[in-house]
């Protein structure tokens, strides 16, 4: 009965913070742009995120008679699948976590991977050389971008010892990990953005190429899928930083555990939209030459002076 | 256990059968990308959950990638008509003749076999890794000089000299 009551939490957690994000963004975008943003529906416009919410409800769900049915219709559920599995393994607070994997690391990589068919075959299906482009375009970068992705974290697996979550946030007790795997930082969050297609690495949608990239022919819910999906995303790549990086629940006493986890998610979610609010879209070469001639010997580097650094204390 | 492992293996038989009798090719991939997360579930229950998210990351999630990517760019995913001219049903014959002598050959050479039990513990990274680098560490560094032979082979293939800086300015 405990689990269910969890699952519930975490679904509800997760999903209302997604939800919430259509408002904070913009908000926020407007704040850094000098302007006000949103404000007219509802206190602060808040209520702006159950318009929008409507809106997409009651959109036509149009499926284009040239795309190729069955797939068109399974990519969105792809992206919040594979997203919304690995919040099952990430500890909200000390016993507040649905399961706690000895693998997790990995399932969170495997899921992030998996993750990638979505756009994939969301672009191919639409049957659209438009779709089609910037299906290939994130094809190779989250292949890309997911390579180091995985080599960025074996730095902290081998600090904790562990690949599970929970083992990794008690191994912080000492120091947050973001300290001595400070490129290793570096380099997750930059793949993080990248795993996202958020910008400035939204190549994959790039509004002004490819008029929505792989989801121009969604639309209604099965578009909201794919816009949730990004802001699920953005949660998710925020609350693997907080906890790998950067002690997840751990903080001062006089709060609880789950505050903290939540309070270092949400900054790192401002930090995610000050990026889109600042930063110009790199071009296609750039972006690949910036991934396998910069960060992936980054994180080789990282990864050889941390084990040789381990062993010689050890 | 046992009925997740025949859930899990029905699956895997069912999605490589239309894995390979399919006429399009994204949908066959697509059916073969089950049939290796099927695998991956049947690794978990023989408890090597390493072994299971492996197989979900690099064959299901990277090597399969670049087959679909192939697989659009040369857009063979709506050519139904010449896979029909291809897939004969007359071609399925003798392989399947084939296949179930060798079916039959099977399941009389299992009746010998004592079958292993699982164990109750999983069997984690850290002695995964230690047994590579360690009992098997020839076989790590056999597989490590292949894999070095196609990064080099890629690196040949693909380098181009660089003509002028920028291709308006070149000259044709």
């Amino acid at each position: 009965m405990k689990y269910v009551f969890i699952i519930a939490g975490v679904l509800i957690i997760t999903l209302s913070i997604a939800a919430g994000l259509i408002w904070v963004e913009r908000r926020l975008l407007s704040v850094w742009q000098d302007r006000l943003g949103p404000n007219r529906v509802g206190p602060f416009g808040l209520g702006q995120v159950v318009a929008d919410t409507i809106k997409l409800f009651f959109k036509e769900d149009w499926v284009p008679s040239f795309s190729d049915r069955p797939v068109f219709i399974l990519a969105p559920g792809i992206l919040l699948i594979t997203i919304l599995l690995t919040f099952a393994v990430v500890p909200f607070g000390p016993n507040f976590y649905v399961f706690d994997s000895n693998i997790g690391v990995l399932f969170f990589l495997g899921n992030s991977s998996l993750g990638v068919y979505s756009i994939v075959l969301g672009g191919w299906a639409s049957n659209n050389k438009y779709s089609l482009i910037g299906a290939m375009r994130a094809s190779a970068q989250m292949l890309t971008y997911e390579v180091f992705m995985g080599l960025s974290l074996m730095g902290v697996v081998m600090m904790a010892d562990s690949f599970s979550f929970c083992k990794i946030v008690e191994a912080q007790k000492d120091g947050w990990f973001f300290i001595p795997q400070f490129i290793g930082f570096i380099v997750f969050f930059i793949a993080g953005i990248a795993e996202t297609h958020r910008l400035p690495f939204d190549i994959p949608e790039a509004e002004g190429e490819l008029i929505a990239g792989y989801h121009s022919e969604y639309s209604g819910m099965k578009f909201g899928m794919f816009f949730v999906g990004e802001y699920l995303g953005i949660t998710l790549i925020s609350a693997l930083i907080s906890t790998l990086f950067f002690g997840g629940w751990l903080g001062p006493s006089f709060l609880p555990p789950v505050f903290w986890f939540l309070f270092k998610t949400f900054f790192f979610i401002c930090v995610f939209i000050l990026l889109r609010a600042s930063l110009p879209r790199p071009r296609y070469d750039q972006l690949m030459e910036l991934g396998w001639k910069i960060l992936l010997p980054l994180s080789l580097l990282n990864l050889l002076i941390t084990g040789a650094i381990l062993i010689f204390l050890k | 256990m046992n009925v997740f492992f025949y859930i899990a293996a029905v699956v895997a038989i069912i999605s490589t059968i239309m894995a390979i009798s399919g006429r399009n090719a994204i949908h066959s991939l697509l059916y073969l990308i089950l049939s290796l997360l099927a695998i991956s579930v049947i690794f978990y229950l023989l408890s090597a959950p390493f072994i299971a998210a492996l197989e979900v990351i690099i064959y299901a999630g990277a090597i399969m990638v670049l087959f679909i990517f192939v697989t659009m760019m040369l857009n063979i995913g709506l050519e139904r008509e010449t896979e029909k001219k291809w897939l004969k049903p007359c071609m399925w014959i003798v392989p399947s003749l084939l296949a179930a002598v060798l079916l039959v050959n099977l399941i009389l050479a299992l009746k010998n076999v004592k079958s292993i039990q699982p164990d109750e513990e999983a069997i984690l990274p850290k002695q995964v890794g230690i047994s590579l680098f360690s009992t098997y560490l020839l076989g790590v560094e056999i597989a490590a000089i292949l894999l070095m032979a196609g990064v080099i082979g890629a690196y040949h293939l693909g380098s181009q000299k660089k003509k002028v800086k920028h291709r308006f300015l070149e000259i044709n």
